[in-house]
């Protein structure tokens, strides 16, 4: 059996200051568990999440593949009678979480490709035929065919530090 | 004739073209102008992009709002990710000036551009509800094949649905009414607000997973005698479509909304791009 761990208060203050301002609240009834699409399919348990955040047990909840398992479908977010607003408790751990290098590589690509292009997606040759064939632009009027508007991204991506994440995670 | 800045995102241009296509066509039948952005990006999305850096998710997300804004004009957009991204943005940055403060020294020291908070962002789904109207659409849809349909709202359409403010996120009716008006019966199904699974980083990162709730969906659309499934979002669009080729047993084509009005209104097949979806549409 695990041993008895103190409660860590200086953790819970940084989940609330970083959005999950609505931690305290939660009484453990397990209705976001009970509500959970993910949780259906897997040991996720979500009400452990929020528990583990209350108390603050840092090395429980941010290592830890459950907090990736949510799909931030808000069901338990709607459903919550003590209104914790627990997607926004889920995005500041996530968060807290890929500042200490824990970014699964498929998460990494992703990052990489939106901070190099400002699109989640590609654009390839058979894009733009099919693009052309519909009557659309080749290229969408976005940052693919603005290279200054593209600049624009990644200034912004430097200067939350973004670029850094992206490069430096685990 | 009321004007939109579109708002394309990555999926629907890049993967689904032809729901840009039917989208710009089915607007214009209904009265409704779509101007191009301009240079702009991702939203950034909302489960995967905000996971990783919600200052990041924000200051990009404003910086898109802040081109519509120069434009003078609302966003419309016809993705329930891009919705809630732009949304949940404008949201914050209205109800919290110091965090606007600090996303717009961002945003200016990038671009040189504000967001001050003047932009109403429109999901394709109540644009029409409200603004157009269901009688608007039953007197186009001339063309309409009367096929069971089993409509898929998604998430970030109507949730959270304390800021949304748009329909019960329980027992929704807006989409259904279209589909209808559109000449299709709306079959209920167990558990129909269901996610499809994608969203969250979940496909990303652990598509097994993301593949098993989908399979739940799409059982229980199944066993409602669904011929079509419905959905108002390129990404759920992409988990049923490419998760029944993966899955193999499944068949049941899939429409975003703006197909389904496309070929209600009888516009040219071609144009909808139906032919690039790995689960055959032979409507
Ligand atoms: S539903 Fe709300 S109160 Fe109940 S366990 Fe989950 S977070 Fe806590
Ligand atoms: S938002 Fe996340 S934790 Fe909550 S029910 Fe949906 S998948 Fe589960």
């Amino acid at each position: 059996m695990a041993e008895a761990k103190e409660p860590n208060p200086e953790f819970t203050r940084k989940v609330v200051e970083a959005g999950g301002k609505t931690v305290n609240l939660c009484f453990q009834c397990g209705t976001c568990t009970g509500s959970c699409p993910s949780g259906r399919q897997t040991a996720f348990r979500v009400r452990k999440v929020v528990r583990r955040a209350q108390l603050g047990f840092e090395e429980d909840v941010l290592p830890s593949d459950d907090l990736w398992l949510c799909t931030t479908c808000y069901t338990c977010y709607e459903r919550c009678p003590r209104g914790v607003e627990i997607v926004d408790i889920i995005m500041a751990l996530r968060n807290m979480a890929v500042r200490k290098g824990y970014m699964a590589e498929p998460h990494r690509k992703v990052a990489e490709l939106i901070s190099k292009t400002g699109h989640l997606v590609s654009l390839r040759d058979e894009d733009k035929a099919l693009r052309k064939k519909l009557g659309l632009l080749e290229t969408p009027p976005t940052v693919f065919s603005d290279p200054k508007a593209l600049e624009e991204v990644k200034k912004i991506s430097a200067l939350c530090g973004f670029d850094k994440l992206v490069t430096g995670g685990k | 004739m009321t004007k939109y800045a579109f708002f394309l995102g990555c999926i629907m241009p890049l993967r689904y073209p032809g729901i840009e296509s039917s989208t710009r066509q089915v607007l214009e039948s209904l009265g409704v102008e779509l101007e191009d952005m301009k240079g702009a990006s991702c939203c950034p999305a909302p489960g995967v992009m905000r996971s990783f850096d919600q200052m990041y998710w924000m200051s990009v997300g404003a910086r898109n709002l802040a081109i519509a804004e120069r434009m003078g004009m609302d966003i419309l957009t016809i993705c329930n990710g891009c919705f809630d991204t732009l949304f949940e943005v404008a949201h914050k940055l209205n109800h919290d000036p110091e965090l606007r403060k600090k996303v717009n020294k961002i945003l200016k020291d990038a671009t040189g551009m504000e967001y001050n908070g003047t932009v109403n962002v429109r999901h394709f789904v109540e644009l029409i509800y409200k603004d157009i109207g269901v009688e608007a659409v039953r007197a186009k849809a001339k063309g309409g094949k009367n096929l069971k349909a089993a409509v898929h709202y998604g998430c970030h359409f109507l949730k959270p649905s304390n800021i949304k403010k748009i329909d019960d996120a329980e027992r929704p009716h807006v989409f259904d009414d279209i589909v209808e008006a559109a000449g299709m019966t709306s079959v209920p199904y167990k558990d129909k607000g269901t996610c499809c699974g994608a969203g969250g980083g979940v496909r990303a990162r652990t598509p097994d997973v993301a593949l098993k709730m989908t399979k739940e969906n799409l059982d229980n659309m199944k066993a409602a005698g669904a011929e079509v499934i419905v959905d108002c979002c390129p990404f759920c669009h992409l988990q049923y479509d490419v998760g029944q080729m993966q899955l193999k047993e499944y068949h049941t084509p899939v429409l975003h909304l703006s197909q389904l009005l496309g070929l209600a209104f009888g516009m040219d097949k071609e144009k909808l791009g139906l032919e690039v979806h790995q689960t055959k549409v032979n409507l």
